[in-house]
């Protein structure tokens, strides 16, 4: 901090001068003192605002005087945080404050005119968009529709979403859009979709205060969910009979609140998981009237590969990879006979660990007193084999009950603010519609083009490339035209030394990034457009527990930023809907003709039907001043069709100003907290006890999945597991809290943890710098064998968080066969001593 | 708090007019130099600040941070190292600062004996600082400055 310190008396010496000088010679007013008395300059407007961080949602109170932001702290208001923060989120009014902050909008450019290989250009908006749309037609024309895309984010707000997803899939007519959610939760989302039918959670927050014991599968939450973390350390040291297992493939943070630590052989979840409902039915505990009333047994698809390149040899080998997601119909003795195979005594053998803990785990489940909450994060979802840890942990809930009631719970946390509000709820998938619809159904499409006022057969009726398939197709010449908005992919997808990279750097390709900082990504394309973030611009986010929080607009954007919002919704305006639309779409709606995409997707009637007067007064709102009339409202009101009536209610777009966010679905005013249980959730009928509505029987899937081995396993030449993950004083790609001081200082780079016995046996120290080297790439980093992280020996951890030291040029794309989601914590390495 | 010293203010004013005129190139710093396509040595792990000087608060709301090194401090569920010095009755002994008292609060606002069990883990909102210098600085300014130059005739 200051160069040099003062003691007591000198500090008092100088401030007493100070306070001569003042008087001696200027109006005296508020500055009179060394203390602001003067009502109206001490005091500062406080506004509610959801933190941009993670999944948890926590609502803060932000203060802001003169077009800034001057404090933050934890909303005491709010259900979720109860007037805390995590580090993070104390910090947050420092994160639109990074010193480089992006102003004006970007263009590579040689001699004038854009050229791939050019210097980056200051341009104005005209000019940026002129250069897009151009680019985006001779893409259209040259290949149609599937040669452009989008890559978005869970960090987008609601409307953001909406509108990006409505923009590619009614507007463009492809399907070539994908959150950075799809490397996040893809797996849950699959997992909800086919054990209950319907995604999101069943419990809430709620559960913690109510539960007996906590399961961490693969959740770091103590790191990850700081804040949830506090409330389950709150409940666990508070009433001594709460217990807590904690399962990982290495030592963190939240093994200091566990009673039962479970580090184990990466993948062998799988077998853990099975050897417990192996348990629970040997001992028997099943809830034979929950099962019998309220499930069906399913047998699901096996050697369902690893979703890497088709003419992979692994994928060439998998018998069962084009119907992944297939199950057929089994009977409950039938399940039984399947698990049988999976033995605790077997299970301790694969996983390496120690039987008696294995036992008191499963015991936690099988106890019919015990009440338990499962939670699971990236450790489950970032798996090969993802969606069947989802499936195979619902299958413990539901065998004995233990769900939709306070304190049953299993219940998969997000790592983004609006995972649940922005890309699952939206639909902001390649496969996906509003409210849980899919576009490979056309029940579906027809229902959303009729919200949408497009003609029958606008939506294409293929899924568009996901996340993984986009780097791919990218790289392949074939995904020509391409924007990125509030996301950091060239930090944060794998295999970027193989795909990603070569594919932004493909000479037949346009990258556009919006962002508001220079990250790698922004550093690799050819437009970087500069965006507003968080209270630069009125938003909404929906975060893990179906809550759905908004903010206003509390200060401008610098320079010429612009939210996603107004970058989407301008842009559309380029477009005649002759030169996306073919005849025989226009001749259904005849009266398009001639409009532009803005005409036909905004200004429809619907989203234009809020005048600029219904925004609350005393706050600004960029867009809609731009657009003329409310958009938020008008996009929010849209969408709200969707769910209403379906599972999904959402209340009136200005209830949610006021409150601290409501869990839907909202049925006449009321949040629902409990989802399929009767008394609790509006949508269960009388008598019935439970509804896993959801399925059309309103029953729930228990799957019979079998252990099946990670794309890629240490061996000779790779010897070694190489885990990634995150650290608490940095969300993600670091690109805010690395550009705040204090977090910056307190984690200022990614090292590589080893266990200190595999560090003795290659001769290495802590503080030496290593390769950590794949088939796949390198990158250089520092060895730490003490802190936080304590792997096991032959595994390392490394977190992403670190911009100059690109983890995912080594990681694998090998994916989920079903979520298509990337499993970022299993490939091979070997750790070599840099020559000095 | 001290109000900051005239010559510190306009200093740091000076420093950010030229900081922001020479921002015109893209680049990240935090990325540093090298390409994106290759990767460039990683300096030395830097050391913990290690001192008992407190750092001024962004602003009163913010958890300060931990001005000394807390390597190898054991805070789980058998114990919190960090007690033994902070906590009310060992401040006299120690001369740290005590948990501030919203620390005793409960979920529901209700003060409790001692630290509630929702702040046990300290380092989930305080964490010590290494000597490293950041590569991108922040433009945040805090309220006290911001009144300053907002008052009349005021260093603006």
């Amino acid at each position: 901090m200051t160069a040099s310190k003062l003691d007591r008396r000198q500090v008092l010496k100088l401030e007493a001068a100070a306070m001569a000088a003042l008087a001696g010679g200027m109006p005296a007013a508020a500055t009179a003192a060394n203390i602001v008395t003067e009502r109206n300059e001490a005091e500062l407007k406080w506004d509610k605002a959801p933190c941009r961080f993670c999944g948890t949602g926590c609502s803060v109170m932000v203060a802001t005087k003169e077009n800034r932001v001057v404090a933050t702290h934890g909303d005491i208001k709010s259900e979720v945080n109860r007037g805390l923060n995590c580090v993070k989120g104390y910090f947050l009014s420092k994160i639109m404050y990074g010193h480089d902050r992006l102003t004006q909008p970007m263009l590579r450019k040689t001699g004038g005119k854009y050229d791939k290989n050019g210097e980056f250009t200051p341009v104005g908006w005209d000019e940026a968009f002129d250069v897009m749309a151009e680019k985006f037609k001779a893409a259209l024309k040259k290949r149609g529709p599937t040669s452009v895309g989008m890559f978005g984010s869970g960090q987008w707000t609601i409307w953001e979403g909406y509108a990006a997803s409505k923009l590619f899939k009614a507007g463009f007519r492809t399907n070539n859009i994908d959150p950075n959610a799809r490397h996040c939760m893809a797996s849950a989302v699959a997992g909800m979709m086919r054990t209950f039918g319907i995604d999101e959670p069943s419990g809430c927050y709620d559960d913690i205060e109510a539960t007996d014991a906590f399961v961490l599968w693969g959740s770091n939450m103590a790191e990850m969910h700081p804040i949830l973390w506090t409330r389950v350390a709150d409940r666990r040291l508070s009433a001594p009979h709460v217990q807590v297992a904690v399962l990982s493939t290495f030592e963190h943070r939240s093994f200091d609140l566990a009673d039962i630590g479970i580090v184990f052989t990466p993948h062998a979840d799988l077998y853990i998981l099975n050897a417990i409902a192996h348990h629970i039915i040997k001992t028997g505990r099943v809830n034979k009237d929950f099962v019998t009333a309220h499930t069906v047994f399913k047998r699901g698809q096996t050697d369902i590969g690893y979703g890497l390149r088709p003419d992979h040899p692994l994928q060439k080998k998998a018998t069962g990879a084009a119907k992944a997601n297939d199950a057929t119909d089994m009977s409950y003795d039938e399940f039984a006979k399947f698990v049988d195979d999976y033995t605790l005594e077997k299970a301790a053998k694969m996983s390496g660990v120690p039987l008696n803990r294995l036992e008191a785990l499963a015991e936690l489940y099988a106890d019919p007193k015990t009440k338990v909450v499962s939670f699971w994060t990236m450790g489950f979802n970032q798996h090969t084999r993802g969606v069947w840890c989802n499936n195979l942990v619902y299958n413990l809930h539901l065998l004995t009950g233990k769900i939709s009631t306070p304190g049953n719970s299993p219940f998969s946390l997000t790592g983004q603010p609006s995972a649940c509000g922005t890309a699952r709820e939206v639909g902001t998938f390649s496969h996906r519609l509003p409210a849980d619809m899919v576009v490979n159904n056309k029940a579906h499409r027809d229902k959303t083009e009729k919200i949408w006022l497009v003609p029958e057969g606008t939506i294409p009726d293929k899924p568009g490339y996901h996340a993984v398939l986009q780097s791919r197709m990218l790289r392949d010449g074939l995904l020509n035209f391409y924007w990125v908005q509030v996301n950091n992919n060239l930090q944060a997808g794998p295999n970027i030394n193989e795909e990603t990279y070569p594919g932004f750097r493909n000479p037949e390709n346009f990258i556009v990034v919006s962002d508001a900082y220079p990250t790698v990504t922004a550093l690799a394309a050819d437009l970087i457009l500069p965006a507003a973030m968080w209270v630069e611009k009125e938003g909404a986010y929906g975060n893990a527990e179906r809550r759905t929080q908004f903010w206003h607009q509390l200060v401008n954007a610098p320079g010429e930023s612009r939210s996603d919002l107004w970058q989407l919704m301008e842009f559309s305006k380029r477009f005649k809907i002759e030169e996306v639309w073919p005849e025989e779409l226009i001749a259904k709606k005849p009266e398009v003709r001639g409009k532009t995409l803005f005409d036909v997707l905004y200004r429809n009637g619907q989203i234009d039907k809020y005048p600029l007067s219904d925004i609350e007064q005393g706050y600004a709102n960029d867009e809609s001043k731009a657009f003329g009339f409310y958009v938020q409202k008008g996009i929010f009101e849209e969408y709200a069709q969707f769910g209403r009536g379906h599972g999904h209610d959402l209340a009136p777009f200005d209830t949610y100003h006021g409150e601290r966010g409501l869990r839907w679905p909202v049925v006449d005013g009321r949040e629902t907290k409990w989802r399929f249980h009767e008394g609790s959730d509006p949508y269960v009928k009388q008598g019935t006890g439970f509804q896993f509505y959801g399925h059309p029987d309103g029953k729930a899937r228990i799957f019979a999945l079998p252990y099946e081995p990670p794309a890629e396993s240490p061996d000779d030449e790779y010897p070694l597991w190489l885990s990634t993950g995150r650290v608490l004083e940095h969300w993600h790609s670091g690109s805010m809290t690395r550009r705040v001081p204090e977090l910056y200082r307190a984690v200022p780079e990614a090292v590589c943890y080893m266990h200190p016995d595999d560090a003795q046996e290659a001769k290495l120290r802590r503080g030496d710098e290593v390769k950590v080297i794949s088939r796949r790439g390198f990158i250089r980093v520092r060895l730490e064998t003490r802190g936080r992280d304590r792997p096991p020996r032959g595994l390392v951890f490394v977190p992403w968080f670190d911009e100059s030291k690109l983890i995912n040029k080594v990681t694998l794309d090998a994916t989920d066969p079903i979520s298509l989601q990337t499993d970022f914590k299993k490939c091979a390495v070997r750790i070599e001593r840099v020559a000095t | 708090m001290i109000r900051p010293l005239p010559t510190l203010l306009l200093a740091a004013a000076l420093t950010a007019a030229i900081g922001s005129l020479a921002a015109q190139t893209v680049s990240s710093g935090l990325r540093g130099p090298t390409p994106l396509n290759d990767e460039g040595p990683a300096p030395p792990m830097a050391p913990t600040r290690n001192t008992a000087e407190r750092e001024a608060r962004n602003y009163p709301e913010q958890p300060p941070v931990i001005p000394h090194s807390i390597d190898g401090y054991q805070i789980d569920i058998r114990g919190n190292k960090c007690l033994s010095c902070h906590a009310r009755a060992r401040t006299a002994e120690s001369q740290a600062p005590m948990v501030s008292i919203t620390h005793f609060m409960d979920r529901d606002g209700q003060f409790l004996a001692s630290v509630s069990p929702r702040r046990f883990f300290c380092t989930e909102c305080h964490v010590s600082q290494s000597v490293s210098n950041p590569p991108v600085s922040n433009d945040f300014v805090d309220i006290d400055t911001l009144l300053s130059r907002a008052a009349p005739g005021g260093r603006r």
